[in-house]
């Protein structure tokens, strides 16, 4: 799709571009204008990837020193093509802190590029980098979707990416890239965040390319071995975005829980009950407002579903995360994290964390469209807590501001289990409540909102991912009365209409008459 | 070390160029092709005029025990090794140090065109050899012994790196390093454990110490030369050595247990700064140690 596109843009560049070298000293410095005032803080003054916000960040930024580029067209080992470097300009990385930067102008990307080169040498050997040839995409459909699958088996991606394609693999935890840092296998069920785009294409690409500078390798020996043949990558490329959506889940702002008869609500985490309930996609980011902040959470979304039956109310929360914390086999990753992201000033957590999940609510029912704050509330107005960790299970806690959690005797229930590379939980709890703490109205929407936290990574405290607030509404019971109050108030209508009609009719008729 | 701007930026930038209008006819092929080949004209040796290095690696103190790997997750590699996979950073016994890399680094002048190839098996979940020599643009040909599978990630500074899957036995990938570099490190990420280092010299005169610590170079042109020696947990040590025609020159380089936490160095990356007066090319601090 946007290869042409993208092709349509080198034109551009390269009649643009002219063969005189003072042309692209002029592009190269005007580039580092740019670059100075845009690129620095996070690439660094030298471009080795450097930069003050660096340490943060995991994925690093890039380093243009050495010229190893991840999203290239262009075999493993060799440089990317303008065209490959123009892309990730302007659409930036997924999944990453690179954000795109699609409003610049053509000369800007121009000069920009100039610029990069010129942090490496290798940019001035050689003849200039080529795409491979990809061939062409034979076509999904449920055959190819099926030996796309072998082919992922066949070319053992599951090492790394797991069986379900969560980055849950054997392998996953002693990750890193060519600088030692910790890297994720990438979480192919959430394609919206891989860092060379969603598409079929895109993927293909990646598989044959490899992604230089990370554990990701080029398959190309192997297709070209015979192990699998160029339609069998192709159709493992289908199957690979078959895994999840293509675009980020659209957010809606409420969790709308449905009503069942008394006594149905599902056990646990694996009733196809399940099946049935709306499930509502909630991004969630890195705590990056009160230190210690953390930048690169491991859990970027949460799906969360709901049923109530009059009596109790049951949540089914999902979310992505290949540890099931505490796992000794991610101790080495653990320490690989703590040693290479800048903690913002926190301690570095003792032992093996667990992975732990809150959902927020206020303790009564908003009067006007003011919530506590999302951070956990404040000493004025705190907020009441659903607590889960993976070695405490749930509870119910009291806060008044981030890290003040303060444990509350409850009635929730609930338990999760972790699978490939996915927590599920289930969480319950009565729908009334004594005083002190927050009823579940039927019709009423409450403000809720989420915490996780990767125990593998280190995450603690307020090192977590957080989301806004959204809301959770449980509907009216689906009741005889739901059908036939409208239709008690069509007939009255109808009534109350023929009456009228009557009595004009019959106004009239006696106006005539006198 | 601080270049003319000019001279250096319009090389730079002339390459930009010729890279921006891609697709535009051959640029000129690799430098080392070139270079390679008239070497090889100039250098073509008469074997009366050459000679032998014979040297040995000793090893003074106790070595440090080698820990055991958990191949667990790999039970056909695991069942390999009836006493259990051990690490193999430090393999010296009987006070002689193996997997040390020697070349030669000043006196030569000249160098005969790489011939044949190198080869860098995986086999049972290691690499086979552990550490090896590369001549500058010659065939380095990977191949997989086993039937599961590695990547092979090779991670060089001064050479551009390159990271491909080979899983299944029998899959071969041939690959050059265009530049010379000691040490490049090579890893497989589906098995952390396993890790190569590939020196690359511009010229034959290279060998890697066997089990009993001994190493030879042979057809070395009569002169005086500077040997070095590399390993991945002692660093590097150098030795004078004259060779005669036809005759062998005898070395030995003393490494001992308490060098462990020495300063290894790998080819530091080329960094290329713009700074207040132009462009200026340093050599780049990289924390990539050796031997993790």
């Amino acid at each position: 799709m946007s290869a042409r596109l993208l092709r349509g843009w080198g034109t551009v560049v390269l009649i643009g571009l002219g063969s005189a070298a003072a042309v692209a000293a002029q592009d190269a410095e005007a580039g580092r204008a740019l670059y100075d005032r845009w690129c620095a803080e996070c690439h660094g003054a030298d471009g080795a990837g450097d930069g003050s916000a660096a340490a943060s960040m995991l994925p690093r930024p890039r380093d243009f020193t050495q010229a190893r580029y991840q999203i290239r067209t262009t075999g493993s080992g060799q440089l990317p093509t303008d065209q490959d470097l123009m892309r990730v300009l302007a659409e930036g990385l997924p999944g990453t802190t690179m954000p795109g930067w699609p409003n610049l102008s053509q000369q800007q990307y121009r000069d920009l590029i100039a610029h990069l080169k010129s942090y490496s040498r290798f940019f001035g050997q050689g003849p200039a980098p080529e795409p491979m040839d990809f061939g062409s995409d034979p076509g999904g459909g449920e055959a190819a979707l099926e030996a796309g699958r072998a082919a992922y088996i066949t070319l053992e991606c599951e090492r790394c990416h797991g069986q379900a394609g969560r980055g849950d693999g054997t392998s996953a935890p002693t990750l890193e890239d060519w600088r030692g840092h910790p890297v994720r296998a990438a979480d192919l069920t959430e394609a919206w965040l891989l860092n060379g785009g969603s598409g079929v294409e895109a993927i293909h690409t990646r598989v044959l390319t490899g992604l230089d500078g990370t554990p990701m390798p080029a398959a190309i020996d192997a297709m070209n071995s015979g192990v699998v043949s160029p339609e069998e990558v192709w159709q493992l490329a289908h199957y690979v975005a078959s895994l999840g959506p293509r675009q980020a889940p659209r957010v809606r702002d409420v969790v709308r829980v449905g009503r069942v008869e008394p006594g149905a609500l599902p056990s646990d985490g694996s009733d196809e009950a399940w099946a049935e309930a709306e499930a509502s996609y909630f991004p969630l980011a890195g705590q990056v407002i009160e230190a210690p902040r953390n930048f690169a959470p491991t859990v970027d979304g949460v799906w969360v579903q709901g049923l109530h039956d009059g009596t109790d109310l049951a949540l089914r929360v999902r979310w992505n995360d290949p540890s099931r914390s505490p796992d000794p086999g991610w101790d080495e990753w653990q320490q690989k994290i703590l040693a290479t992201l800048d903690l913002d000033g926190a301690t570095p957590p003792e032992g093996r964390p667990a992975d732990a999940l809150a959902l927020q609510f206020p303790f009564r029912p908003p009067e006007s469209t003011e919530r506590p704050y999302f951070l956990m509330g404040s000493s004025r107005d705190p907020v009441y807590l659903w607590t889960w960790d993976s070695e405490d299970g749930v509870g119910e806690a009291r806060a008044r501001g981030l890290g003040s959690l303060e444990p509350l005797s409850g009635e929730v229930t609930g338990e999760a289990t972790w699978a490939e590379g996915r927590w599920t939980l289930v969480i319950r709890r009565p729908v009334a409540a004594e005083e002190d703490r927050l009823a579940f109205v039927e019709g009423t929407p409450l403000p809720v909102a989420f915490f996780a936290w990767d125990g593998s990574s280190g995450e603690t405290g307020t090192r977590g991912a957080v989301s806004s607030w959204y809301y959770v509404l449980l509907e009216r019971p689906a009741s005889s009365a739901v059908v036939v109050t409208p239709l008690i108030a069509v007939l009255l209508t109808a009534a109350f209409g023929l009456v009228l009609v009557r009595r004009a009719q019959g106004r009239e008729r006696a106006g005539t008459q006198e | 070390m601080r270049t003319d701007f000019w001279k250096h930026s319009t090389a730079v930038l002339a390459a930009v160029v010729i890279a921006a209008c891609g697709g535009g006819g051959d640029a000129g092929g690799e430098a080392g092709d070139e270079t390679a080949g008239e070497e090889a004209a100039a250098a073509r040796v008469d074997p009366a005029t050459v000679g032998t290095i014979s040297g040995v690696i000793n090893f003074a103190g106790t070595p440090p025990a080698a820990t055991a790997i958990d191949m667990s997750d790999e039970s056909t590699c695991a069942e390999a090794y009836p006493d259990g996979p051990m690490t193999q950073e430090v393999v010296a016994r009987d006070g002689r140090l193996a997997n040390v890399f020697v070349r030669l680094t000043e006196g030569v002048s000249g160098a005969p065109a790489p011939s044949g190839s190198v080869n860098l098996d995986q086999e049972n979940c290691r690499y086979h050899p552990h550490v090896l020599g590369v001549q500058a643009n010659q065939d380095l040909v990977i191949s997989n012994s086993d039937d599961l599978l590695h990547n092979i990630n090779a991670s060089p500074t001064q050479n551009r790196g390159f990271n491909i899957s080979q899983p299944r036995a029998g899959i071969e990938s041939t690959q050059r390093f265009s530049v010379p570099e000691v040490m490049i490190p090579v890893r497989c990420d589906v098995h952390g454990w396993m890790q190569a280092y590939i020196g690359v010299v511009e010229h034959p005169y290279f060998a890697t110490s066997a089990e009993d610590g001994t190493f030879t170079i042979e057809n070395v042109p009569a002169g005086d030369y500077t040997l070095e020696a590399w390993h991945e947990e002692y660093g590097t040590m150098t030795a004078n050595v004259t060779v005669t025609a036809q005759g062998t020159a005898e070395v030995a380089f003393d490494y001992s247990a308490d060098m462990a936490g020495a300063d290894v160095p790998l080819a530091e990356p080329l960094v290329i700064r713009h700074g207040e007066h132009g462009i200026e090319v340093e050599r780049g601090t990289l924390n990539a140690g050796a031997g993790r």
